[in-house]
């Protein structure tokens, strides 16, 4: 009994550890953050794995988002409300969650990983010890270029990914939908609020940053070996999913 | 006269419940290369990242020019002053694979030097020639050899030309031949820089021709420390395993029971050497000039 208290002490402490070097790792990349203009080729280079690379995934997501929305609200629709609100509803729910959410969740599962196995096979095959040896700043030179670009491409995703979104629910609307152009777009324009779309993308940025730190904190503490990476990439991801969320759930609670 | 360099101190260290390091004493002369040998697992490159302020021991210190640069107590800033003094080649090359060969050499010249892109450039090529390596600064890692990565390493660490350089086993991934380069350019670095060096080594014929001096590291403890004559004239029957690659001698001694007793040469007993080998004096130990009945 007494050993079973001690336990889960002991996975208390652990937790509250992990945190504090979560913390320790987010105040090292701001306080480096400023140093980012003195090599702007890597933050580029970053943006474009981070931020280009992932376009094709974006837009197949979002066409595919764009029409889902539409067959649902269409389905749900029938007989209950009128067919002019089918654009409001596309529109809100596509800007608003939609779009941000899957957009951040489907990149993450690129990013977060990617960023953990790189980070971890870094530290496996002693390059960040390298680093050090070299007085070069490990945090410097690999986490924050990738911070960065995700805060910043998170949210050019994003517009794509709603601009794609649009065009697919447009495109699914005239061909399957029994609803007139004309309406359509009377809703898609009627309820349309710069306001939430500027929200929505705002807010990646911050989904950005949970990416990158989550990537960069299980890189970070990898253990060794092959397993050691794959079970860091599935954390990363695991954790900036659901911190994705409850970032959502605040922003929210905060902005709406 | 020399002068100590570099001193550890009863360095200890620790990974969880496992004593990695018990108690390493070791001095480094200025100018000396000294080789430390020792069976797989015991810890040396455990020492090297002690010296190169990767870890901190958990107990003892390190000395570098008389100032405590490394101990359970000192703050990282310490060793931050000093940190570009030191090189290190590490076992498995380390290069940074997402950069080229000539950046992963030139990436810290930009970064910690004045030089100009061109005075960059040429010391990179210098470094590779100097490793016999040439027109590979735009390969990647990958396409490297083993060989070749950890030649690129040592090109990478002594492009900063630090007042140390510490290799760990810089020549167990290579032919003979290009083995016998890198000992000559060991040695090179010395005579040029006067560039005092800690090498790792298992392959004593290296460890003769290179060192001043040799350390043998055995569980966590520096068991041996003399010049390569001192060495072959050990009789301690570890140690003579050891540098001549026998192993029937050691394990009619009881093996690692034994060993602790037969670790300080004073310590050998005749008594103790009777009981060991049943009156077999034939089996001596013992080189050179000295017999059985001297000890
Ligand atoms: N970061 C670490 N965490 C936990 N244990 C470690 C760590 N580094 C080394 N060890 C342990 O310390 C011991 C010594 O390791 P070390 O790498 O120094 O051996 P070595 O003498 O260099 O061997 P080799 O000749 O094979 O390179 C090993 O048992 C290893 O498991
Ligand atoms: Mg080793």
């Amino acid at each position: 009994m007494v050993r079973h208290k001690h336990q889960n002490l002991e996975h208390l402490i652990d937790f509250f550890a992990a945190i504090s070097r979560f913390a320790e790792i987010i105040r090292d990349v701001i306080i480096r953050a400023p140093l980012i203009f003195k090599n702007p080729d890597l933050t580029i280079r970053q943006m474009r794995i981070i931020g280009i690379e992932s376009i094709p995934l974006v837009i197949i997501t979002s066409i595919f988002i764009g029409a889902e929305v539409v067959v649902q609200a269409n389905f749900q629709f029938q007989g209950l409300v009128p067919m002019r609100y089918l654009g409001f509803v596309v529109s809100k729910s596509l800007i608003s969650e939609l779009a941000p959410v899957i957009t951040a969740f489907v990149v993450s599962s690129r990013i977060s990983t990617g960023i953990a196995a790189e980070l971890g096979s870094m530290k496996n095959s002693e390059q960040l010890d390298a680093m050090t040896c070299l007085s070069l700043d490990s945090t410097r030179y690999i986490i924050v270029p990738k911070v960065i670009a995700s805060i910043i491409m998170l949210p050019v995703l994003v517009i794509i990914s709603e601009f794609f979104g649009y065009m697919a629910s447009i495109i699914f609307v005239h061909f399957f939908i029994d609803v007139t152009m004309n309406t359509y777009l009377e809703g898609l324009r009627l309820f349309f609020s710069p306001n939430d779309m500027i929200l929505g993308v705002l807010k990646t940025s911050v989904f950005g940053g949970i990416i990158a730190f989550c990537g960069a904190y299980f890189g970070l503490e990898c253990a060794k070996g092959a397993e050691g990476i794959g079970d860091a990439t599935t954390r990363a991801v695991m954790l900036s999913a659901i911190l994705i969320l409850i970032f959502d759930f605040v922003i929210a609670i905060l902005f709406l | 006269m020399k002068d100590t360099i570099l001193k550890l101190e009863h360095v200890k260290k620790n990974f969880g419940p496992k004593t990695v390091l018990h108690d390493v004493n070791i001095e480094i002369m200025r100018g000396e290369i000294t080789c430390i040998i020792g069976q797989s697992g015991h810890g040396k490159s455990v020492i090297l990242k002690n010296i190169m302020g990767l870890m901190k021991p958990d107990g003892g210190r390190i000395i570098y020019n008389g100032k405590v640069i490394s101990s359970p107590i000192t703050p990282d800033s310490e060793y931050d002053k000093v940190r570009q003094k030191f090189g290190l080649l590490f076992q498995g090359a380390a290069l940074f694979d997402s950069m080229t060969v000539g950046d992963n050499i030139g990436f810290t010249l930009r970064e910690r030097t004045n030089l100009t892109e061109d005075e960059i450039q040429a010391r990179i090529r210098n470094g590779l020639s100097m490793v016999g390596l040439h027109n590979i600064e735009h390969q990647m890692p990958a396409e490297l050899s083993g060989g070749m990565r950890s030649r690129v390493g040592l090109a990478r660490a002594v492009a900063m030309e630090p007042d140390i350089m510490l290799y760990d086993e810089p020549t167990s991934a290579l032919d003979p031949i290009m083995s016998d380069k890198i000992n000559d350019l060991i040695l090179g670095l010395r005579q040029k820089l006067n560039m005092t060096s800690i090498v790792i080594t298992h392959d004593m014929s290296s460890a003769y021709k290179i060192a001043d001096r040799i350390c043998m590291l055995h569980n966590g403890k520096i068991i041996f420390q003399g010049t390569p004559a001192q060495i072959r004239a050990s009789r301690n029957s570890y140690i003579q395993q050891f540098i001549s690659g026998k192993r029937k001698l050691f394990y009619a001694m009881g093996a690692d029971q034994e060993m602790d007793k037969q670790v300080n040469l004073s310590s050998i007993h005749k008594e103790a050497h009777k009981k060991t080998f049943g009156g077999v004096t034939e089996l001596k130990v013992v080189p050179k000039k000295r017999t059985v009945g001297d000890i």
